[in-house]
């Protein structure tokens, strides 16, 4: 039974803050420093969760998520941390993996399947096409940790960004003292990380038999505390990352938001993982590692039992022994492991004195569960003879593994030290130091010596002290410390509930190879990633295949050390929104946003309540019958400048423009190298010298960038300017167009002076404007192109005149019906990224016999082969579209093509759209088309532009 | 994140840069049959190796020409583009 105990020296508990979490149904009461693992013990409960495929009971084990244990679903939350959160008032928890309860989960018989289940059991089920689906319906329903709640909330937390000279990760004795070290030694800015709420690590564990040890972590503490050391609690780095990036998630708020640190120089304190013994049984609640019950001891005030037994092949085990006897709790015997280094005198003296029963050479047989399936008893094994000790903990302690995760994420490698039975950093990533019991160093002395020349290398760059091997008392390890039974349910890896026997059956099935053994069986492929079973696993390999462990390399380790929620990495990266210079006029006018690229742009706006539908025609109307105002600010607006600008544009565009007259525009389509569509607009040329240049929005930064690259690959004589941002531009469309625009100026507008496809300078009363007579939409239209800062003011000189016209500002949406009634493209709607130009029906935008363009010599061979598809119109008799974009065209042999616009058209009173279908079909009176619903609907083929097909109006000659 | 030496401004975080391709020979449009024109546009060589690239930096409008280790992902070297014209 656990239990608390009185205030111990240094806990983390502040015994006067009392709180309330449910676990289960049930109250459980904490104290401010618990967490919610340290509360459910504390509380007596044993079992905590069930395991992952066998729904066996699993308790606490390494009490700091070393294991995977305990994962909880908290509030709605799956698989927190129990291990490393702080308990919180309030909070409803419960366990990830059940049905019905921890304590009465209906999951629990299938531990009964267990030898139908074997190792690779899901490959082998899932090669059987006849039966893989009922089983996928199974194992889906059965399997998985946690439930995510559809109803939770997302929520954003930015990244924040730090910069430090040394990072000092795990904030241990060794990992405070480098810190203090670099900054002795001079480094500027030192940041130390470390997962746990307080500093000290396991430095003060082991007090009863070295006492100067709590005394040292205090002076270290006080001594961070004055420096100017910038101290990272409750801080995980999960991850190394290029450059000496490090990703630090807050570990108290998983969701919250991470610190990315980017340090010149990492120091690794992250000391070892204390290792499990593997025997029968070892799984129970109530069997944990003897590191686990100096945690709760020391930090929590928690005894891991009233009748404890020790097996250990290490000095720590027997010190968490000495320690609990200390702090007045009954430890029945101290077994030492059969195999392992017999203990010092002194310490072997030590525990004489405490009156502890010492068993030497002991060898575990099974740990007995009582009716409540929690641990009752320990049979160990001594030459023949079983002793049964009766007891409700079993603590254990192995030996050691380094924590260099993070060293191997940077390509750090391994080596192993048989005198240490340790691996021990041997390459080290660039930039990465590593100290402490990472390093293999595990007496005080030698370690906060190492720390503190390793702290001083950090701070100067210099090459840190060699790895050794430290071989001391503490460094004592077991060279195997598993222990088959023959009834097995010895766990070498608790996450995914795999015994001896899984692995040993998947490499005599072949897979004897770290890392096939890894994939077939999954170990180490469980939430812990291996921290307690990847070594074992090695280790049952290396028998297996009679090699020495030194020749088996350990599986690779990647980023994230620990879970990280995808929350968490996504951040809230504030995707910067730009706004037109029109923003403002927009919003009064109730603009309905649409996303266009960076910018928000008004799909339409929003009049006298009217639905969607209605502001859309209306705006569509306001522009055939008389005047219409569109903001075209997020356009690309690029000046080109010099006596080779002509020759950019026809080495970038698919048309001729050196012979293009001063004063006049041109369409201009661009595509890849492949002959296919990436942008169009229109080129106007503004001098003997000078162009001016239009991209799509989307494609604006990408179309200036390429122009940019050609200069250079050509050497090309000329100055691109991008206006994007500086100018701002609307079109005034409509048949009034040339009336309102007129009142805004004292120059001729006329036919003759100012043609269709005209480009001329204006002086409008407002500002200077370069004016464009394009047709994007089919009326008589004006782009207007200001400076920024005069938008405004424009916008509102042509509301002003054109309001007894009826002037009508309109959308996107509008625009969009608009362009669709012409036949008028838009590039990356009626084309992908592959429709070439003759696809899309603009082989006449194509020039090929004036010299190479990008995508030239691509076009002519697409020519020679036909066309594979071909952009077709269509209408139909409804009052709405029956369908979508995208929706698939079918003509007499099945699918044939997709459709990519489609809308009502206000002017032809009928839907109207545009399709993308094989050459096959693109001749057929009528096709169909497969709405989302499965319905069919017949569309007639139709030639375009639906509306005005001579263009009569964009000329003006038909207008007004 | 990694950090990308611009040689007009120094290192400067990845996001502020695009990658443009490897630097290569622009294809002869006027002597290679279709198959051969068809092998230069789509063919790309993905073996790790040290190669030459265009990268562009963002704030900055400016294209330079990067020697870059594939397999380390580490930068060697970086020159002014113009100095690759083909």
């Amino acid at each position: 039974m656990m239990s608390r105990l009185a205030p111990q020296p240094g806990e983390w508990l502040d015994r006067t803050r009392r709180g309330v979490f449910e676990f289960e149904g049930q109250r459980v009461e904490f104290l401010a420093g618990d967490t919610y693992s340290s509360a459910l013990a504390a509380s007596g409960r044993l079992t905590l969760a069930r395991s992952f495929k066998y729904h066996r009971r699993r308790g606490l084990f390494s009490a700091a998520n070393h294991d995977a244990n305990v994962l909880l679903q908290i509030d709605g939350r799956p698989n927190q941390r129990g291990d490393v959160l702080l308990a919180r008032a309030g909070a409803r928890v419960a366990a990830c993996n059940t049905s019905g309860g921890v304590e009465r989960d209906r999951g629990a018989h299938i531990e009964k399947l267990a030898r139908f289940l074997p190792v690779g059991f899901y490959y082998k089920t899932c090669l059987s096409r006849r039966w893989f689906p009922s089983f996928e319906r199974v194992i889906r329903r059965v399997s998985g940790l946690g439930r995510i709640d559809p109803a939770a909330r997302a929520t954003q937390a930015p990244h924040r960004y730090l910069h430090c000279d040394v990072a000092v990760v795990g904030a241990g004795l060794s990992g405070m003292t480098a810190a203090l070290a670099a900054q002795a030694a001079g480094a500027g800015r030192v940041v130390l990380v470390d997962e746990s709420p307080r500093l000290g690590g396991a430095g003060t564990h082991g007090r009863a038999a070295e006492g100067e040890r709590e005394a040292r972590a205090a002076q270290l503490r006080e001594r961070i505390a004055t420096a100017r050391i910038h101290v990272l609690e409750g801080h995980c780095a999960f991850g190394l990352y290029e450059d000496g990036r490090l990703g630090l998630a807050q570990a108290a708020t998983p969701d919250g938001g991470l610190v990315l640190l980017r340090a010149a120089r990492i120091v690794l304190a992250t000391g070892a993982i204390e290792q499990p013994i593997v025997f029968r049984n070892n799984d129970l609640p109530g069997v944990l590692l003897a590191s686990a019950a100096q945690r709760l001891l020391q930090r929590h005030a928690i005894a891991c039992g009233s009748r404890i037994v020790v097996v250990t092949a290490t000095p720590e085990g027997a010190e968490a022994a000495l320690d609990l006897a200390a702090a007045g709790v009954q430890v029945v015997a101290v077994a030492t492991l059969a195999g392992s280094q017999p203990l010092g005198g002194t310490q072997h003296a030590a525990l004489t004195a405490a009156g502890l029963r010492v068993l030497d050479q002991h060898a575990p047989v099974q740990a007995i569960p009582d009716g409540a399936g929690v641990v009752a008893a320990l049979e160990l094994e001594n030459g023949g003879r079983v002793t049964r000790l009766a007891c409700d903990s079993v603590l254990l302690s192995a030996g050691w593994s380094p924590a260099l995760q993070l060293s191997l994420q940077g390509g750090g490698t391994l080596r192993w030290s048989a005198a240490l039975q340790q691996h021990l950093p041997d390459g080290l990533p660039s930039r990465v130091y590593v100290t402490g019991r990472a390093k293999g160093i595990h007496g005080l002395d030698a370690k906060l010596a190492d720390a503190e020349l390793t702290g001083a290398a950090a701070a100067r760059g210099d090459a840190a002290p060699p790895v050794a091997e430290h071989r001391e008392a503490r460094s004592a390890a077991h060279a195997f410390p598993l222990f088959a039974h023959p009834k097995g349910k010895e766990f070498v890896d608790l996450d995914e509930d795999l015994t001896i026997a899984d692995l040993r059956n998947a490499m005599q099935e072949g897979f004897d190879g770290p890392e096939l053994l890894k994939r077939y069986s999954t170990v180490g492929m469980g939430p812990s990633q291996g921290k307690l079973s990847s070594l074992n696993a090695l280790r049952l390999l290396a028998a297996e295949r009679n090699l020495p462990l030194a020749e088996v390399a350990m599986t690779t380790a990647r980023p994230p050390y620990q879970g990280v929620t995808l929350g968490a990495l996504a951040g809230a990266t504030p995707a910067p929104l730009r706004r037109s210079a029109l923003d403002d006029v927009h919003a009064a006018l109730g603009a309905q946003w649409l996303p266009a690229g960076a910018w928000r742009r008004p799909a339409y706006y929003a009049r006298d309540s009217a639905p969607r539908e209605r502001c859309i025609a209306a705006e569509v109307r306001a522009v055939r019958e008389s005047a219409g105002l569109i903001d075209v600010s997020t356009l690309g607006k690029i000046h080109l400048l010099g006596p080779d600008a002509g020759r950019l544009l026809e080495a970038s565009y698919t048309g001729r423009f050196l012979d293009q007259r001063v004063g006049t525009t041109r369409y201009a389509l661009m595509t890849d190298e492949a002959g296919m569509i990436i942008d169009d607009g229109v080129v106007a040329r503004s001098g003997p010298q000078s162009w001016y240049v239009t991209a799509t929005t989307g494609a604006s930064a990408a179309v200036h960038r390429e122009l940019q690259r050609r200069v250079i690959e050509l050497s090309l004589d000329c100055v691109l300017h991008n206006a994007t941002g500086a100018l701002a531009a609307v079109n005034l469309a409509g048949p009034r167009s040339r009336d309102i625009l007129a009142a805004l100026c004292r120059d001729d507008l006329g036919d003759q002076a100012f043609p269709y496809l005209g480009y001329r300078e204006l002086e409008l009363v407002c500002a200077a404007a370069q004016v464009m007579r394009v047709g994007f939409v089919g009326e008589l239209a004006y782009e207007i192109h200001v400076p920024f800062d005069d938008a405004a003011a424009l916008w509102t000189a042509i509301m002003a005149a054109g309001g007894r016209d009826g002037v009508r500002p309109f959308g996107v949406e509008a625009q969009r019906v608009l362009r669709l009634e012409k036949g008028h493209i838009i590039v990356g709607q009626d084309t992908d990224a592959l429709t070439s130009p003759d696809e899309a029906g603009l082989a006449r935008a194509v020039r090929l016999d004036k010299g190479g363009f990008t995508g030239a010599r691509s076009i002519e061979a697409l020519r020679r082969r036909g066309p594979r598809q071909q952009l077709i119109g269509f209408t139909l008799e409804a009052a709405s579209p029956p369908f979508c974009e995208c929706n698939l065209v079918l003509g007499p042999a099945g699918p044939a093509g997709r459709v990519t616009s489609v809308a009502w058209s206000p002017t032809l009173g009928r839907v109207i759209g545009l399709a993308l279908v094989s050459p096959a079909v693109a001749a057929l009176d009528e096709l169909q088309v497969r709405a989302d619903d499965g319905r069919r609907h017949r569309i007639r083929r139709a030639p375009t532009p639906f509306y005005d097909p001579r263009n009569e109006r964009q000329r003006g000659g038909a207008a007004a | 994140m990694k950090l990308v030496p611009c040689p007009l401004h120094g290192p400067r975080p990845m996001e502020e840069f695009v990658y443009g391709g490897e630097l290569r020979p622009a294809g002869d449009a006027a002597v290679a049959d279709d198959a051969a024109w068809g092998r230069h546009v789509f063919d790309r060589q993905g073996i790790p190796a040290t190669r030459r690239e265009w990268w562009y930096h963002l704030p900055s409008g400016t294209w330079f020409v990067a020697v870059r280790n594939t397999a380390s992902g580490e930068f060697l070297e970086t020159t002014d583009a113009a100095d690759h014209r083909s």
